[in-house]
């Protein structure tokens, strides 16, 4: 319940509150019923479809959760990757941002403008069309790799130089006033902070890339969503085997959500005012930007 | 860039497909999110969990599931239609998660103080609501809600790869991989597409960042 909305209920509305409880909740239950009534009337809860999944005796058991492992391993991978490279690309571009001079930073800020415009899934397909007719030949992994990385560096660099601008200026000129050249001044003093301030941010942004691989079905990369097709095809389950899934999905992602939330309130604390602010501008920078 | 100027009324029919999805999503999840908005922040404990659910479900499961679960499954459950309203739906699913939490942070953004003082006016709660509150939500609302959209825009690209006809994303893979055209000038031609939609769209709501922006 929202403060903000609402008084402090007394007798009256606590008792109206009450009854409102049953009433949606009964409205709840009613939906739900007719979703599993629906679902049942259309044989969706027979045996035969859930066993692959469920039941260590089935014959497939073994052979579809082997399958989705090794895709989960794939995803994993693909997800690491992405990461790692746009973090280093990204910090790179935030960095060459900010120190470019005039004259050419324009172009820095078109690079990233352009980028954060394209949709993902287009990074992706370009990489693995137009790569190869350059003679570039690589496994599936690098072009979903490499089209992740495309977009993901960019919104990674937007969320370095919200941090860096974040900090106290006090902190950038007590590093000049004792000598320290510029990269250091970057390097020893801004960079390491902004990280700090930045990390919740960059854990959600490592949701939306373990979200953002399973695009790698465009290009038949055999991560874990592609598999499911692959399985489904075979088993003809698509309700199960996609619950499945998401299941999967939402259970590594809302962990990590939660790891974020709890590194921000444990960050925020220590040190008031500075990391309020680059989180809000973090946050802002990444909203829903993945797929 | 021949291709491109070859096949210009393909591009635009494209884009004009991919309008369409964008402005069907956008409608839905704006409705279907602020009814989720609404239900998380309200005093009924079963409506919040429905909001809370929904937000955890689907702002953690890729699209791609959603959008084949909605393409895959419904037709299972006896729900027929056509692929562009699966599209369709499973953008609207998704995006009214993000469309929720950003309703929610707005209206939290503003201080209980102000709600006090309206109720100490005497406001009853449609008037503090529509005279106090929802002017500051507002406020604080369109950022992120902006970035919703926007990457809405940019979603509505994995709904043309899954089987929309003739949205931008799917002339492209149409030239590129059936057609057999040379890759880099058609998909570059595809993403300018989306730059049309998306540059001006972000530069749009920079302004009206600025022009509803309120000093806290």
């Amino acid at each position: 319940m929202s403060a903000v909305l609402y008084d402090a209920p007394g007798p009256r509305s606590r008792r109206r509150t009450a009854i409102g409880s049953v009433i949606a909740g009964l409205a709840v239950l009613g939906v739900l019923a007719l979703v599993v009534l629906q679902l049942a009337d259309q044989g969706q809860f027979e045996m035969e479809l859930w066993s692959p999944w469920i039941d260590p005796t089935d014959e497939s058991f073994t052979a579809v959760w082997d399958l989705i492992a090794e895709a989960g391993i794939n995803t994993l991978l693909a997800a690491a990757l992405s990461m790692a490279f746009s973090l280093v690309i990204g910090t790179l571009l935030a960095l060459s941002r900010i120190t470019a001079a005039r004259w050419y930073r324009w172009a820095i800020v078109g690079v990233i403008e352009l980028l954060r415009g394209i949709p993902v899934v287009i990074a992706i397909f370009f990489a693995a069309r137009v790569l190869p007719q350059f003679g570039v030949d690589l496994p599936t992994l690098w072009y979903l790799v490499i089209g992740l990385t495309a977009y993901n560096s960019v919104i990674i660099a937007e969320i370095v130089r919200a941090g860096i601008n974040s900090l106290p200026t006090g902190q950038r000129e007590a590093a000049q006033s004792i000598g320290l050249r510029r990269s250091q001044v970057l390097g020893y003093v801004l960079l390491p902070q902004a990280f700090r301030v930045m990390l919740p941010a960059l854990i959600s942004q490592l949701v939306v890339v373990l979200k953002d691989t399973s695009l790698g079905f465009i290009i038949s990369y055999e991560e874990t969503v592609n598999t499911a097709g692959i399985i489904i095809q075979n088993l003809r389950n698509p309700i199960q085997t996609y619950l499945i899934i998401a299941l999967l999905f939402i259970v590594v992602n809302y962990a990590l959500s939660k790891f974020a939330v709890y590194l921000e309130r444990r960050l925020s604390r220590g040190k008031k005012g500075v990391s309020k602010k680059a989180e809000e501008a973090a946050m802002t920078e990444t909203g829903a930007a993945g797929a | 860039m021949d291709v491109i100027i070859d096949n210009l009324p393909l591009y635009a029919d494209g884009l004009l497909t991919t309008l369409q999805i964008c402005a069907y999503g956008f409608v839905g999840s704006l409705v279907l999110g602020t009814i989720l908005g609404a239900f998380r922040v309200s005093p009924v404990a079963p409506l919040r969990w429905v909001g809370t659910s929904w937000v955890n479900v689907f702002r953690n499961c890729p699209l791609t599931i959603v959008l084949f679960f909605c393409a895959f499954g419904l037709p299972e459950v006896g729900i027929n239609g056509q692929y562009f309203w699966f599209g369709v739906t499973g953008l609207v699913l998704y995006t009214s998660a993000f469309v929720c939490e950003a309703v929610r942070s707005g209206i939290n953004s503003v201080s209980a103080g102000q709600a006090e003082a309206a109720r100490a006016v005497g406001l009853n709660f449609g008037q503090s609501l529509s005279y106090v509150i929802m002017p500051q939500a507002v406020r604080s609302v369109v950022p992120p809600l902006g970035s919703v959209i926007i990457a809405m825009i940019k979603n509505s690209a994995i709904v043309g790869a899954f089987g929309v006809g003739g949205d931008l994303f799917a002339v492209g893979q149409q030239l590129s991989s059936a057609q057999g055209k040379a890759a880099l000038p058609v998909l570059t031609g595809v993403a300018l597409g989306y730059l049309v939609i998306t540059i001006p769209g972000g530069l749009l709501l920079g302004w009206l960042e600025r022009k509803v922006a309120i000093a806290r």
